[in-house]
Formats: C-alpha cells, sequence, structure tokens
C-alpha cells in the first residue's frame, strides 16, 4: 500500500491531486489518502480527511512507500520504521503552511537523513513514476541522539533542582 | 532521606512537535513527568503516564491563542513543575512562558524542522529559557541557541 498524507493541519491540494492523477492514469489502487480537513477530494484514491491517531499508525505500518509533506512527524515515523518516504515542501506563498520552513527542512533531510525530495508537481509526478528507484533514508534509533539526551539530563539533574 | 523527584512539564503541540517530545523520553528518567499535547488520540504514547489534552493554536487566530494560553496557565497553576521543556509551538511558547513566571526552569528544543532559521516562538524564547537548544549545528550562535544533538 502507498500511504499519502498531508500532515493534521492544513489540506495540500497540490500534491494530492498530483498523486490521484498518477493513481488514475496507472489503475492502481492501493493508495490511501489522508487530505486534511476541507481538502480536494480525489477521484480515484480512497480517502479520509483524518484518521484517528490508532489507525493512522496502522495504515503507516502496512504501508510499503510513504508520501508526503515535508512534515517532521511522517519523517521520522518512516525514517524509524526504514520505510522509503517521498515528501513535496509545503509553501507558505500558496497558503499551504504558515511559513515556509518546509523548502529549507527538506533540503537538509535530503543531505542528513536521506530523505527523498519532490520540490513542484512536475518532479512530483517524475518520482512517482520511479517509485522503486526511492532509497531508504537513513536508520534512527528509538530515541534521540545521546548527546542531545545527555546534554539536557545534565541539565535537569544539575545544581538547582 | 531521598531527595524529591523533580516534576517535569513536557509540553508541545501535535505532529511532529509531538513526536519530537516523545523522542527526549529517555533524558526525564528519574523525573516525576507530566505531559500536555493538543490531541487526546495520542495519550496512548505515553503509557500511565499523567497526561493533559491542551488547546492548540497559532499566531493567526488571536482568540484561539487567548483561548489557548488561559488553559495553559490554569495547568501550570495545578501542575507547579520544577521544569518545563517543549519542543514547541504556540502552546510549548505559552507553557514555557508562563512555567519561567511561576520559577520552574525552562528548555526549549526548537523543532527540527527549522532548519533554514529558528522559528519565531523559538526566537522569542531564547529570551527567557534556561537552556535554549536548536537541533541544527548551523543554527547555533555564542550567545545561544546551543546544539546538543537533534531527535534524528
Amino acid at each position: 500500500m502507498i500511504l499519502v498524507t498531508v500532515g493534521t493541519d492544513l489540506p495540500f491540494d497540490r500534491m494530492i491531486r498530483v498523486v490521484d492523477d498518477w493513481a488514475g492514469e496507472t489503475g492502481r489502487q492501493d493508495l490511501f489518502a489522508q487530505i486534511g480537513k476541507g481538502g480536494w477530494e480525489p477521484r480515484y484514491m480512497r480517502f479520509a480527511q483524518f484518521l484517528p491517531p490508532k489507525q493512522f499508525a496502522e495504515y503507516f505500518t502496512s504501508a510499503g512507500v510513504i508520501v508526503s509533506h515535508a512534515g517532521m512527524g511522517t519523517i521520522l515515523s518512516a525514517l524509524y520504521q526504514r520505510k522509503p518516504i517521498l515528501v513535496m515542501p509545503k509553501k507558505a506563498s500558496l497558503g499551504e503552511h504558515r511559513n515556509e520552513h518546509q523548502t529549507a527542512t527538506a533540503l537538509r533531510l535530503v543531505e542528513v537523513g536521506g530523505v527523498n525530495v519532490a520540490f513542484d508537481e512536475q518532479e512530483l509526478r517524475a518520482k512517482l513514476d520511479h517509485l522503486d528507484e526511492l532509497s531508504i533514508g537513513r536508520k534512527i534509533g528509538d530515541f534521540a541522539s545521546d548527546s542531545l539526551l545527555s546534554g539536557i539530563r545534565d541539565f535537569i539533574f544539575s545544581s538547582k533542582s | 532521606m531521598p531527595q524529591e523527584k523533580p516534576r517535569l512539564l513536557a509540553i508541545s503541540s501535535g505532529g511532529g512537535h509531538w513526536v519530537q517530545l516523545l523522542r527526549l523520553q529517555p533524558a526525564f528518567a528519574g523525573c516525576d513527568v507530566i505531559y500536555a499535547t493538543v490531541r487526546d488520540g495520542v495519550r496512548g504514547d505515553v503509557g500511565e503516564a499523567d497526561f493533559h489534552v491542551i488547546r492548540d493554536a497559532n499566531r493567526w487566530s488571536k482568540l484561539n491563542l487567548v483561548r489557548s494560553a488561559l488553559g495553559i496557565l490554569c495547568l501550570l497553576l495545578s501542575v507547579r513543575p520544577d521544569i518545563v521543556i517543549t519542543t514547541g509551538a504556540a502552546p510549548g511558547y505559552f507553557g514555557a512562558r508562563f512555567g519561567k513566571w511561576m520559577g520552574a526552569r525552562v528548555i526549549w528544543v526548537d523543532s527540527v524542522a527549522n532548519a533554514g532559521e529558528l522559528s519565531m516562538s523559538g526566537e522569542k524564547a531564547g529570551a527567557f529559557s534556561d537552556l535554549w537548544l536548536t537541533q541544527w549545528a548551523h543554527l547555533a550562535r555564542e550567545k545561544g541557541p546551543r546544539f546538543f544533538g537533534s531527535v534524528l
């Protein structure tokens, strides 16, 4: 299954339309999209505006590929579960997000995380046509890096507490 | 006599902020931890731990901001934490701000999503955070934020 998600906040019709066209043209039946509240409704994919967290987690676990906005929750889950993920950054200039951070995040995550990124609709379509070429990102552990955890810990248990 | 455990409030908005907060959990070992976030559906993520739902908000809706802030203020008054840790965004900022007023020590971990520049709330939180962190080495500055590592 391919799980498509726009996150829990604003819809991302630009991405959903491309994936839905692709689903229509290829005839693939195994897609499910979480489109966000008030999002454009796909014609070919199964979809929900929002899935309860538990159900979303089940879909996520059974998915072979994740297609997503460049949101950290989804990216961290994909890296952790070793699933190929293709992200497209939302743009605040198009009303898709509240600030422009997703593009910068996506650029960095290509470098450090091995995340697959499509910066626009054409690139998304091209990468959907070659899904088997998507890389699986960097392996991450159960928790944050040891240096971050010990830094926080040292602070919590330093003199004043 | 055994020392009392520090009371730690771990607070954030939903989605990626919450996922990042959960990835910091081992750092809280030995604390009395209280979690707060915006969706009841993720309660199961922290098992039997003390868990509170707060109202989400962002800077585009002033009314929601006020409602969210009031709810979080009430939470802070009942929890009385020694430490507040947050990964953002607006609800985390309120938790940190109010916690500071009440004498808690504040840890701000700016979201790893902010790779190009610090978040607006993260920039503001720097003024009063006792431990002010970015998750990107290239965003660390001499006067803070500091970089220790990331949730990746």
